[in-house]
């Protein structure tokens, strides 16, 4: 049968691997991505997610280059994300080593590309990262370009119109639980993952690893960590024999 | 001269392949004209993307030949997901109901939909165990039950048991991992399977058919 994925997340900003607090990304973990992935790989880890936060386009081709480095140390799945904008640095990233590509404002600004992305390189290559934050009269909205756009959508409504403009998985986030430790933005979670057909990826607040089977039972098929994997040694390995010992199926370590 | 070549025909990323071989200690060559692939010892023949694109590919520039031409003089050949399923005498990929495009034809086998299943989304995308159904040194050292990273839509059947080393069930059985003279294919990405996908790499470079 298919195995529940545990995924570590790259937040990457200019170039140095960064801790995410509601989406701000003030301080650096590692300064070096090449080595946050060879203990990854080392564990137990099913598969990488690397995001670019920098707050300028100008970031792009160093993150190229990141991304490049990380797929001669990277044998399970990549994914790259952040200022994937055109067809052709979209098939530069792929070039040079990830597997799927990860779009978030895209799905507001030009819908259309995100269609053309996959029908170029399929399906199962396109990634809806998507976030959502609490607005003001109490209700929860998708958003866009580092959270900091409202899109005036529902998350349900959201998660549906990426299905169908062709992505095959979801990568959801909340602004409010992010870094915030308290686990996943399970109701969020639970809704999106009733509303849609592909397999839906929870990331955003996990600091122990109870949080990842919570994500689970609410209908995850993959649960994401990024703070949480850095600052413990052999983490992701404790993370996933946590997920054995309350009888996920997962990917068993050689 | 490097003793492997992977096969650029312009179907998907060589890059991992790449990686994962130097991984297991082979600097790897990528080749695009036919007439280089004589100087390599070992080929691999990769692929993503739709199976009769890439058997135009192959077709159209000359690779193709080439290719069998390393399979006629017994040099060991490792398709790998699309390119395993060219190894098959046919797809039903792209093809009418009932009908098949014709593959190189190497194995007796037939790639086929997966049929829908409630609970089983198409593609077959992610890990998944295999089961030993065979002794082949390809497989040496893979357990029972070992996960390894799978994206397909179309699966192979084979007509002789035999030709399977490693297989599947998803709503069908299905062959994972065939072996059929110096010709082996892997339905699963090994360059994307972490330890167990590098070990079937290194088996395979390792591999010298009889």
């Amino acid at each position: 049968m298919l195995k529940k994925r545990l995924v570590a997340v790259l937040i990457l900003r200019d170039g140095r691997v960064v801790q995410s607090v509601r989406f701000k990304h003030t301080n650096v973990i590692h300064y070096d991505p090449v080595h946050a992935v060879e203990c990854f790989n080392k564990w137990a880890v099913d598969e990488i997610v690397m995001l670019n936060v920098s707050p300028s386009a100008g970031s792009r081709q160093g993150f190229l280059e990141a991304v490049g480095r990380i797929s001669g140390e990277c044998f399970v799945p990549l994914s790259a994300g952040g200022w994937i904008t055109d067809m052709d640095y979209a098939r530069a990233l792929l070039g040079n080593g990830a597997d799927k590509l990860v779009l978030n404002t895209l799905l507001a600004d030009a819908p259309d590309r995100v269609t053309a992305l996959s029908r170029r390189f399929g399906r199962q290559c396109i990634v809806a990262s998507m976030d959502v934050k609490r607005d003001g009269a109490g209700g929860i909205q998708a958003v866009v370009d580092r959270g900091q756009r409202a899109t005036g959508q529902d998350p349900v409504s959201w998660a549906r119109r990426a299905e169908a403009l062709g992505v095959g998985e979801i990568f959801l986030n909340s602004v409010h639980h992010d870094g915030a430790r308290k686990g996943y933005d399970l109701d969020t979670l639970r809704g999106v993952c009733q509303a849609v057909s592909i397999p839906v990826i929870a990331f955003g607040g996990v600091f122990t690893w109870d949080h990842l089977v919570d994500g689970l039972n609410a209908g995850a098929d993959a649960v994401a960590v990024a703070n949480q994997f850095h600052y413990t040694e052999h983490s992701s390995r404790k993370a996933k024999r946590y997920l054995v010992q309350s009888g996920v199926a997962v990917r068993r370590e050689e | 001269m490097s003793r492997v070549a992977i096969v650029d025909y312009g179907m998907g990323n060589l890059r991992s392949v790449a990686n994962a071989l130097r991984q297991v200690g082979t600097e790897p060559a990528i080749v695009d004209r036919p007439e280089d692939l004589t100087h390599f010892e070992r080929v691999i023949l990769p692929g993503v993307g739709a199976f009769q694109q890439a058997m135009e590919h192959l077709d159209a520039s000359g690779l193709g030949a080439a290719v069998d031409g390393a399979r006629r003089s017994g040099k060991p050949i490792l398709g790998i997901c699309l390119g395993m399923q060219l190894m098959c005498r046919g797809s039903e990929e792209g093809a009418l109901a009932g009908a098949s495009h014709a593959g190189l034809g190497w194995v007796d086998a037939q790639v086929r939909r997966f049929p829908v299943r409630p609970g089983l989304k198409v593609p077959h995308m992610g890990w998944d165990d295999v089961q030993r159904a065979g002794a082949h040194p390809l497989i040496e050292g893979v357990a029972d039950g070992s996960d390894y990273y799978f994206v397909h839509s179309y699966y192979v059947d084979c007509a002789h048991g035999d030709d399977v080393l490693l297989a599947g069930d998803y709503g069908v059985p299905y062959c994972a991992v065939f072996a059929h003279g110096n010709v082996v294919g892997a339905q699963f990405h090994p360059e994307k399977s972490q330890q167990a996908g590098l070990r079937l790499l290194k088996n395979f470079l390792a591999w010298t058919p009889c």
